[in-house]
């Protein structure tokens, strides 16, 4: 690792070191590329967030690809129902790595104001890992900014050695995360044990 | 003479017993497709590119709108009524506010019918031109129409977010009146979008009305007969499209809208053309009735005094109030048993009733006009699975 301090001696002499983890995070934190997924209320916050006056390209972020292959990140934008579950985590699992995940608004974070209903999942933190997660009903658009700023910064943070490298990384980790069915009365299994496991109820 | 149906119509060529000659193929369009608006899934038969069934799939959305608003008392049901067509949640509040109103005999004071007709008519524009924006999207046009369209939006939502604190889910209206009132500074911020929102009409419609991609991709596709639409309680600017005068502003003449002198398009030929000459005419009219608002609005206070929010209980009894929604009649249904909760809360959706003759103007023309005549019926998910 190069000190900060000779760095910028070099840098005023027009001499540009660095390291290849950090050229290959400097490039992939500036072209996080989303899915186009939009569930419910919030993904019309994402579209005006893309849109003239928020302008997500100015972050790199502004292509959204429709298909799954091509993208990098899933925006959870909105009400995630026991219908749909499924499919997010398959559209999840068919992302390619290093794929990342920003759970928008109430609804994909806990169920929100539908919480109480008998159809909603109650976050979708209990199927797939969310590296992002923004509280608002909906968010504002510079909401979602400032978590792509947000996951921009922990993408360059992120050691490609070591052992708290990331999962994709890791040859012995499973890549997919199993897709749960819709059972007799719910979804099965009803979260993955994996990544969320039910509060312990202490008495 | 070239009549629309003897032009356009296609259909599959047959053998004797009736069934498509060659091999059909089955495609399951959505939920995660880009143009379907949401989480909506098309099962669609395609003889070559020509579709040849359609099924559509709901419940995607399914978020128990309707069950929550039976366990919840009148005045929670409010900002859930936001999300169920979330791009127009202020005409969503007045419908359900109408329908309490109805139900607890409550008057509304003069102020606050005209503080809600200019939101109404403020949501009619924005939805209009979003609408405008999404399915010119799904002709291909990417990006361009929609960020006009959106540019436009966010001066509107920045006029409902000063005035009630949230750009999209505004929870504005009470039984009795509107939440707060507006101030004279507001009126005048108003004025200055509502007089700008014919020169950006002006400038869109260069662009797009007689664009000829436009014409030939709108015009005589996904037509809609007028017999077809009444019979199947087609409403709003779709059944306006067909030929058919019925606007609820009109018919009903809920609110103050007796006293605003507006007309009513009408289409032609029910073609996906009339719908978004409907709707551009639609934002005009608007216009009007804004402008008229605005300089009328007396003073006086925005909530009738006999209201009572907290410990809401209305008598018993069972009431139905509509009004005309952007996308069409936006109805709510309450059954009270004298408790603070409804006995039965029961919406009725407009985009889910205009969607259910999808098949009917989709078959026999291409998978890609499918997409654009889903994009003209103007869904929104929350509303049509709720």
């Amino acid at each position: 690792m190069i000190e900060a301090g000779l760095k910028n001696e070099l840098q005023k002499q027009g001499v540009y070191v660095t390291s290849l983890q950090e050229l290959y995070n400097w490039g992939r934190a500036n072209s996080v590329w989303p899915l186009t997924f939009g569930l419910a209320c919030c993904a019309i916050e994402m579209m005006a967030a893309s849109m003239a006056r928020f302008d997500l390209a100015r972050f790199g972020a502004e292509v959204f690809r429709p298909s799954p292959r091509q993208a990098d990140l899933m925006i959870v934008a909105g009400t995630v129902t026991k219908k749909m579950a499924p499919l997010v985590v398959r559209l999840y699992n068919q992302m390619p790595e290093p794929k990342y995940v920003i759970a928008m608004g109430a609804c994909a974070i806990s169920g929100g104001p539908f919480k109480q209903g008998y159809n909603v999942l109650k976050g979708v933190d209990r199927y797939i890992p969310v590296d992002v997660a923004i509280p608002g009903c909906p968010p504002r658009p510079e909401a979602l900014l400032h978590a792509i700023m947000t996951l921009q910064e922990k993408i360059l943070n992120q050691k490609l050695t070591g052992p708290d490298r990331p999962r994709h990384l890791k040859a012995e980790v499973e890549g997919a995360y199993p897709v749960p069915v819709y059972g007799r009365h719910d979804l099965e299994p009803p979260n993955n044990p994996a990544l969320w496991q039910p509060p312990a109820i202490k008495r | 003479m070239n009549t629309p149906s003897q032009q356009f119509e296609v259909k599959p060529k047959l053998d004797e017993s009736g069934s498509p000659i060659g091999e059909l193929l089955e495609i399951s369009m959505g939920p995660h497709h880009p143009s379907t608006h949401g989480v909506f899934r098309m099962d669609v038969v395609l003889d070559g590119e020509t579709v040849v069934k359609l099924k559509p799939v709901f419940g995607y959305l399914h978020r128990n709108h309707e069950k929550i608003g039976e366990n919840i008392s009148y005045l929670a049901s409010m900002p859930y009524t936001d999300r169920l067509d979330y791009l127009c949640s202020m005409t969503n509040n007045w419908a359900y506010a109408l329908t309490v109103e109805k139900l607890a005999g409550l008057a509304v004071p003069e102020r606050a019918e005209y503080i809600r007709v200019i939101m109404a008519e403020l949501t009619r524009l924005q939805n209009h031109t979003c609408l405008i924006g999404f399915f010119v999207q799904d002709m291909g046009a990417l990006g361009t129409p929609m960020m006009y369209a959106f540019r436009e939006r966010e001066k509107i939502l920045d006029l409902f977010e000063s005035v009630s604190g949230a750009r999209m889910m505004c929870n504005y209206m009470r039984f009795g009146g509107v939440r707060v009132d507006v101030s004279d500074e507001w009126l005048a911020e108003t004025k200055k979008v509502v007089g700008d929102y014919g020169k950006f009409l002006d400038e869109f419609e260069t662009f797009l009305t007689e664009n000829e991609i436009l014409l030939a991709r709108t015009q005589f596709v996904g037509v809609m007969p007028k017999e077809l639409a009444i019979s199947a309680s087609i409403t709003g600017p779709m059944l306006r499209a067909a030929g058919v005068n019925y606007d609820l502003r009109k018919v009903d003449k809920y609110g103050i809208y007796s006293r605003f002198d507006f007309k009513v398009p009408v289409g032609e030929h029910g073609d996906i053309y009339d719908r978004y000459m409907v709707r551009v005419l639609e934002m005009r009219e608007s216009i009007k009735i804004l402008t008229r608002a605005l300089a009328d609005i007396p003073a006086g206070p925005v909530m009738d005094p006999k209201a009572k929010l907290r410990g809401f209980r209305p008598k018993a009894g069972e009431v139905y109030g509509r009004v005309e929604g952007p996308k069409g009649e936006l109805g709510f249904y309450l059954i009270s048993d004298g408790s603070p909760n409804p006995y039965r809360y029961r919406v009725r959706p407009p985009s889910f009733i205009n969607l259910t003759i999808l098949e009917d103007m989709c078959l026999g023309h291409k998978i890609s006009d499918a997409v654009v005549i889903l994009g003209s019926v103007d869904i929104v998910l929350g509303e049509v699975d709720r």
